[in-house]
C-alpha cells in the first residue's frame, strides 16, 4: 500500500488510520446505560441527555496516539466505532452480521455480545427511538418503506446534517456558558408559556458545556502526565503544547491555528458523541475560520506553511481514524460505506461578498492531494470571482482518480439559500455538506428525510397501484397500463401516485420528527447553532434559524427514459402496444429483443441535449418539486428536495423489474441527476446540458457524475478542459460536477484482484469509496458509467 | 443549393482547433489516402455500413427492407447498393446496431441550431465550431458559404479542416467569416502524392500560397507515416517549400499515423491499402519536430 503523508509523523499516522481494521466499541453503549439508569425519570428529558452526555465525557477512555498533534478519539483509538442504542438497540444477530459480512465490517467480540445481551438489549429494546418509530408508523407506511418506495434516515441514525461555523473559534464554552445563563436570566415566567421547556432545554446547554470542558482538562492532564514519562525532548515539548492548547480550548476562544483547529476537533468528538447525526460534523468554510489564525501566528512568526500543513495533515488522519457508525437493514443499503460525510468547502466566498480564496485554501488542497484519504470529503466550491488558478489546481487533483475534491457552484448554493428565505450573509456563509446538500452553516437545521425512488412508482402506475414485487396494493386504483389512452393520461396517473407517496412520506416524517424534538434534543449541538441559545430551543425542536426537511429524489434519468420509452414508441410511433411491452417487461424482456431494441436504442433519451427527453425530465422534476417544497414540517421550517443518490440508486433498483427504458429487472436506477448508464452517446458537453435544464436552483442540491479516462484529462489542454466544463456547467447554474478519471480497465482488474489495488478509490455518489468495498453491483455499475471521451 | 451529407457532429471536440469545438464532418473527398481513418468520408453520397461482427444473422432486415434490397451472401446481409437508398429502416430493426445509415442532410437553420447547443462552452473556452470532412470545400459552396456566413455573423469562431485539394473560389468565399485555416500538407513529391492519396499535389500547395497571402490564419497539419513521409528528405521538402513561398504557420501539429480506421473498410466493403503502414517512433517524431524548430517555427505539438 502507498504510503502517503508530508512527513515520517504524518505517515505513520495515516498508515496506523488505514491499516486498523474498523471494530464496535461497546464503551459509550454501556456508560450511557449506567446513566440512563441513574438519572431517567428525575430530571427533564434535555437535562438528562446532558447529563448522560457529560458522564460519558467523565469516564470515557481517552487516546493520545504516537506523535499526533491533534488530540481526541471517540473510542480508546482509531477506528473504534460507538453504538447508539438509545437511537437503534441492535440486535444480537445484527451484531453478527456486522462481525460477519464481508463489506463495511465491524469486529464484534464475545464480550461485546455478551455485555449487548445483558445489559444493552434489556434496557434499550422498548425505549430505543427505531423502537417508537416503527410502532407509531401507520401500516402503508410500513409497506412502503418495505417495499423501497421510499427510505427513512432516522431510524437508525440522528437528523442531520449539521455544519459548523465561525461561532468556535470566536468563544469558548465558558463564554457560552454566560450566554446561555443570560438566556435564561431573560426567561419571562409571567408571560411565555414555553419558559419551563425553555429553562429545562438551556440548563441541558450549560451541562453540555461542561461535559465537553471536562474532556478538554482530562486530555490536558494526559498529555502532561506523558509529557513527564517521555524521554524525547521533542516530543515532550509537542505533548506539553497539547496538554497548553487543551486548557485554552474548549472552554476559551483557541489563540493560535493550532488552537483553532484542535478546539474544532473537541466540537466534533462532541456532536458526534452526543448523538450520530448523519453526516457526522463538519467544519464547513475551513479555509476561512482559520485563515485570521494563520495569518496572525505566520506574522508572529509561530507558523509557517510547512507547520500549518502538517496540522492539517493530523486532521485529516482524525476524521478518517472515525468510521460512520455501524448501520444495518435497509439503512445500510442506501448509505453503504464507513465515510462519515464529513465535507470541507474550499474557496467560494466571503460573508461580504469576495472571493474566499486564501492561503489557507491552497494548503487544504495541498493536504488533501497529499492524503488522499476517504475522510473527510474534500471539496471546492467554485464561484465567479473564483481565481482559475485555484480552480485549476482543483482540477490538477481531481484528474488523479480518486474523485476528490468535488466541484460545487457557490453563486447556485447561494442563489438556492436566498430562494429557501435564507439572509445574503448567510447563505454566503454556507456550502454543501454530506454529498452535496445545501445548507446554512451553523444557523440551519437542514434534515434528510429520506429517499424517494421515482421510477418505482412509474412501475407501480402501470400496475394499477399494485407492487409487483412486494404484491401489495400500495397505490391508488387508477387502471392498469393498458387503460391510458394517453401519454399525458398516463402521467397524470403518474403525478397522482407520486402525491400519494409523498403525503405517507411527509405524515411519518412529522411523528418521526415529533419523536426526536421529545426524546432525543441534542443540546450540545444546540449551543453551537444560531438561535437555539437565544431561543431557548434545541437544534431537534425548531431551536437552528432554520429549519429545513428533505426528501431526496432518485432515478431522474430512468423515470425520465421510461417515460420517453413510453410515449414515443407506444403513443407516436406505435411500434408496440402498451400490452407488449407491458409482457416484455414481466419478462424481464426476454424473448422480446425488438421491444428491447426500440427502448434501448432507438428512443430519445436524457443526457444528449435532446429537448424531447429532457423536457420530460423537467416535467417530472417540476411535479416533484411542486408535490413536496414549501409543505410545513414540524420544526417550524417547510420541506425542500434535492436529487442525490448516495447508494440508494443501487437498493431502489433491487426492489424493482424492468424498467420500460430498457433497465433490466433488479439493476440499479440512475444515479443522481446522471443520464441512465449508457444513454448518454453525445458527450460530456450534452450531458451538461440536459443536466442544466433542470432547474437546480430550487432545489437543495443536485449530484452530478462525469467519468474520464486519464488520457482525456492529460496535459495543460486537459485541466483547461475540466476547467471549462466546470464554469460552463456553473454558468447554466449547475449545482454540482464530480469526475471519476480512470479507466475501464484498471476498475475490472480491481475487481477480480481486489488485494492489489486495497488503495484505489472512486467517485460513488456525493463521496469517495474504497472500490473494494463496494457491492459487486455498484462495482459493476462504476464500471459501466459512460466513459466520456474528447474524441 | 444542394445539401451536403453529415457524417458527425461532434461535441466536445477538444483537437480540431482551440478550446472546446463542435466539430461537422462532412462526407465527400476528392482524396483516397491509403491510411484515411474516415473511409465513409470519401463518397459524397448517404451510405449503408455494414458491421459483420455484430451481425446475428436474424435476418430482421431483410424482411422490413422496403427495396428488398438485402440479401445473404454466406451468413452475411448486405444490401445491394443499387437498390438500398439509404431510407434507414433496416438500421431501425436490427437488433445489434450492425446497420447504420451514414450521412444525413441538415437545412442550414438546423444545423446552425446544433452548433448553438453548445455556445456556453465554447464562450468559456475560446472555442467554436470546425467544420471538417471528408472535405468540406469540395462541399455546395452555396452551402458552405451560407453556413458560415450566418455562423460569423453570430459570432462563432470558424475553423476549416482541409485537404486543400478544391477550387481556390470555394475558399475565396469564405475566407471574411473563417478565422483559421488547419490545412494538411502531407507530400511534396507530386509522383508518390498521387500514387497515396489519388491526385497529385499542384492545387493544395496552390492553395496554401494563395490562403497565406491573402492573410488567413493558418496551422498546419501533418500526418506522418513510415514509409510514405517521415525520411529526412520528406520533412525537408516540407519544410523548403514553407521557406521559400513565405508561409506564415501560426501552429503546427504533427499527427502520427494510427490505424483505428481499419475496422472500418470492412464495414464499407473494401480493402484497406495500409496494412503496412505504422506510426514513426517517438524518437523519430522528436526529431522531426526538432527540424521544424531548427527551421524556425513555433509551437509545434505532436498530437492534435
Amino acid at each position: 500500500m502507498e504510503e502517503r503523508g508530508m512527513n515520517e509523523r504524518i505517515k505513520k499516522l495515516r498508515r496506523q488510520s488505514v491499516d486498523t481494521p474498523a471494530r464496535i466499541y461497546m464503551e459509550r453503549a454501556d456508560l450511557m446505560t449506567d446513566a440512563y439508569k441513574m438519572y431517567e425519570g428525575s430530571v427533564s428529558v434535555p437535562e438528562m441527555r446532558a447529563l448522560a452526555f457529560k458522564y460519558f465525557m467523565e469516564h470515557k477512555h481517552l487516546c493520545i496516539n504516537d506523535g499526533e498533534l491533534i488530540v481526541g478519539e471517540k473510542g480508546d483509538g482509531p477506528q473504534k466505532s460507538p453504538t447508539f442504542p438509545e437511537l437503534c438497540c441492535h440486535t444480537l444477530e445484527d451484531m453478527h452480521v456486522m462481525n460477519d459480512r464481508e463489506l463495511i465490517s465491524f469486529k464484534v467480540t464475545d464480550e461485546d455480545l455478551k455485555l449487548q445481551e445483558e445489559k444493552i438489549i434489556p434496557y434499550w429494546e422498548k425505549r430505543s427511538i427505531r423502537h417508537k418509530i416503527i410502532n407509531a408508523m401507520t401500516p402503508e407506511w410500513r409497506d412502503c418503506y418495505e417495499s423501497g418506495i421510499f427510505t427513512e434516515f432516522m431510524e437508525q441514525r440522528g437528523p442531520g446534517h449539521t455544519v459548523g461555523s465561525q461561532k468556535i473559534y470566536t468563544k469558548g464554552f465558558l463564554d457560552y456558558q454566560k450566554d446561555i445563563q443570560d438566556a435564561m436570566d431573560k426567561l419571562d415566567f409571567l408571560n411565555d408559556p414555553e419558559a419551563l421547556d425553555k429553562q429545562n432545554e438551556l440548563k441541558a446547554m450549560s451541562i453540555a458545556c461542561d461535559a465537553i470542558m471536562i474532556l478538554g482538562k482530562r486530555y490536558a492532564a494526559m498529555a502532561r502526565e506523558m509529557a513527564e514519562k517521555e524521554t524525547d525532548p521533542v516530543r515532550k515539548e509537542e505533548l506539553l503544547q497539547i496538554a497548553h492548547n487543551c486548557d485554552v480550548v474548549p472552554a476559551h476562544k483557541p489563540e493560535t491555528y493550532w488552537q483553532a483547529i484542535q478546539m474544532y476537533w473537541f466540537v466534533h468528538l462532541g456532536v458526534t458523541t452526543e448523538l450520530n447525526p448523519w453526516d457526522a460534523y463538519s467544519p464547513g468554510r475551513l479555509d476561512q475560520h482559520l485563515y485570521p489564525f494563520y495569518e496572525h501566528d505566520v506574522e508572529a512568526g509561530i507558523l509557517d506553511d510547512e507547520k500549518a500543513l502538517e496540522l492539517l495533515e493530523c486532521l485529516w488522519v482524525k476524521f478518517n481514524n472515525q468510521p460512520a457508525p455501524p448501520k444495518v437493514g435497509i439503512t445500510l443499503k442506501e448509505s453503504s460505506t464507513y465515510t462519515d460525510f464529513a465535507n470541507i468547502n474550499t474557496g467560494g466566498i466571503t460573508p461580504d461578498g469576495h472571493d474566499g480564496v486564501n492561503d489557507v485554501s491552497y494548503l487544504i488542497l495541498d493536504c488533501m492531494d497529499e492524503m488522499k484519504l476517504l475522510q473527510p470529503s474534500s471539496n471546492v466550491q467554485i464561484s465567479k470571482k473564483t481565481p482559475q488558478r485555484f480552480l485549476k489546481r482543483a482540477c490538477e487533483i481531481s484528474r488523479k482518480g480518486w474523485g476528490q475534491p468535488a466541484f460545487y457552484n457557490t453563486d447556485a448554493i447561494i442563489q438556492e439559500l436566498l430562494n429557501a428565505g435564507k439572509s445574503i450573509e448567510d447563505a454566503r456563509r454556507g456550502g454543501t455538506s454530506g454529498c452535496v446538500e445545501t445548507g446554512a452553516f451553523g444557523n440551519e437545521a437542514y434534515i434528510l428525510t429520506g429517499y424517494f425512488n421515482l421510477p418505482k412508482i412509474l412501475e407501480i402506475t402501470l400496475h394499477n397501484g399494485f407492487d409487483p414485487v412486494s404484491n401489495k396494493q400500495l397505490g391508488l386504483k387508477l387502471g392498469n397500463a393498458e387503460d391510458f389512452k394517453s401519454y399525458d393520461e398516463l402521467f397524470e396517473a403518474y403525478k397522482k401516485q407520486v402525491r400519494h407517496f409523498a403525503d405517507i412520506k411527509i405524515r411519518g416524517n412529522n411523528v418521526i420528527e415529533k419523536i426526536y424534538k421529545e426524546y432525543m434534543p441534542a443540546p450540545f449541538l444546540s449551543i453551537i447553532t444560531n438561535d437555539c441559545i437565544s431561543k431557548g430551543k434545541d437544534y431537534n425542536g425548531g431551536g437552528a434559524r432554520y429549519n429545513t426537511s428533505y426528501i431526496q429524489g432518485v432515478g431522474i434519468g430512468t423515470i425520465t427514459d421510461s417515460l420517453a420509452a413510453i410515449k414515443y414508441n407506444v403513443f407516436e410511433q406505435h411500434r408496440f402496444t402498451m400490452h407488449e411491452l407491458m409482457e416484455a417487461l414481466d419478462h424481464n424482456f426476454e424473448g422480446y429483443p425488438e421491444i428491447y431494441n426500440f427502448v434501448a436504442n432507438k428512443t430519445p433519451k436524457y443526457g444528449n441535449d435532446d429537448d424531447y427527453a429532457d423536457e420530460i425530465m423537467e416535467s417530472v422534476f417540476d411535479y416533484y418539486y411542486h408535490t413536496v417544497s414549501g409543505r410545513p414540517n414540524v420544526r417550524g421550517g417547510t420541506y425542500r428536495i434535492n436529487m442525490l443518490p448516495t447508494t440508494c440508486h443501487v437498493y431502489f433498483g433491487e426492489v424493482m423489474l424492468a424498467s420500460p427504458n430498457g433497465r433490466l429487472a433488479h439493476k440499479p436506477v440512475s444515479e443522481g441527476i446522471s443520464p441512465e448508464k449508457g444513454a448518454d452517446v453525445h458527450g460530456p458537453t450534452a450531458v451538461i446540458k440536459s443536466c442544466s435544464k433542470m432547474d437546480h436552483l430550487r432545489t437543495g442540491g443536485t449530484l452530478l457524475n462525469q467519468k474520464f479516462t486519464p488520457s482525456v484529462v492529460a496535459g495543460e489542454e486537459g485541466l483547461d478542459n475540466m476547467a471549462n466544463l466546470v464554469r460552463s456547467y456553473f454558468s447554466m447554474d449547475g449545482h454540482h460536477i464530480q469526475f471519476n478519471v480512470i479507466d475501464r480497465q484498471t476498475l475490472i482488474d480491481a475487481q477480480n484482484n481486489p488485494e492489489e489495488y486495497k488503495d484505489l478509490i472512486v467517485r460513488v455518489a456525493g463521496y469517495s469509496d474504497h472500490f473494494r468495498n463496494l457491492s459487486r453491483a455498484l462495482q459493476d455499475e462504476i464500471i459501466a458509467r459512460t466513459e466520456q471521451s474528447f474524441n | 443549393m444542394n445539401f451536403p451529407n453529415i457524417i458527425n457532429i461532434q461535441k466536445f471536440s477538444v483537437h480540431d482547433g482551440d478550446g472546446i469545438r463542435t466539430t461537422i464532418f462532412f462526407k465527400g473527398c476528392a482524396l483516397n489516402c491509403w491510411w484515411c481513418h474516415n473511409p465513409e468520408s470519401q463518397n459524397f453520397a448517404p451510405e449503408l455500413l455494414y458491421n459483420a461482427e455484430r451481425c446475428t444473422s436474424c435476418g430482421r432486415c431483410a424482411e422490413i427492407c422496403p427495396q428488398h434490397g438485402i440479401k445473404e451472401v454466406n451468413g452475411q446481409f448486405l444490401a445491394d447498393r443499387t437498390k438500398c437508398d439509404a431510407c434507414g429502416t433496416c438500421t431501425e430493426y436490427c437488433l445489434n446496431n450492425a446497420r447504420e445509415i451514414c450521412g444525413q442532410t441538415y437545412a442550414i437553420r438546423d444545423l446552425i441550431k446544433e452548433i448553438q447547443k453548445d455556445q456556453m462552452f465554447y464562450e468559456e473556452s475560446g472555442g467554436g465550431v470546425t467544420l471538417s470532412g471528408g472535405e468540406v470545400m469540395l462541399q455546395s459552396p452555396e452551402y458552405i458559404e451560407e453556413l458560415t456566413r450566418q455562423l460569423h455573423k453570430k459570432g462563432f469562431n470558424i475553423a476549416i479542416d482541409t485537404c486543400g485539394y478544391a477550387p481556390w473560389e470555394n475558399y475565396e468565399r469564405i475566407l471574411p467569416y473563417v478565422d483559421t485555416f488547419l490545412y494538411d500538407i502531407k507530400l511534396i513529391d507530386p509522383e508518390r502524392h498521387k500514387k497515396y492519396m489519388g491526385q497529385d499535389n499542384v492545387l493544395i500547395l496552390d492553395n496554401l500560397k494563395k490562403l497565406s497571402a491573402a492573410g488567413a490564419t493558418i496551422n498546419l497539419r501533418l500526418p506522418l507515416i513510415v514509409p510514405v513521409n517521415t525520411d529526412d528528405q520528406d520533412i525537408q521538402d516540407i519544410i523548403s517549400f514553407l521557406k521559400e513561398n513565405n508561409i506564415r504557420i501560426l501552429k503546427t501539429n504533427l499527427l502520427p499515423y494510427h490505424n483505428t480506421g481499419n475496422h472500418k473498410y470492412e464495414k464499407l466493403g473494401e480493402e484497406y491499402k495500409g496494412v503496412t503502414f505504422e506510426k514513426p517512433s517517438q524518437e523519430r517524431l522528436e526529431e522531426i519536430m526538432q527540424q521544424f524548430i531548427d527551421a524556425g517555427f513555433t509551437n509545434i505539438k505532436i498530437g492534435g
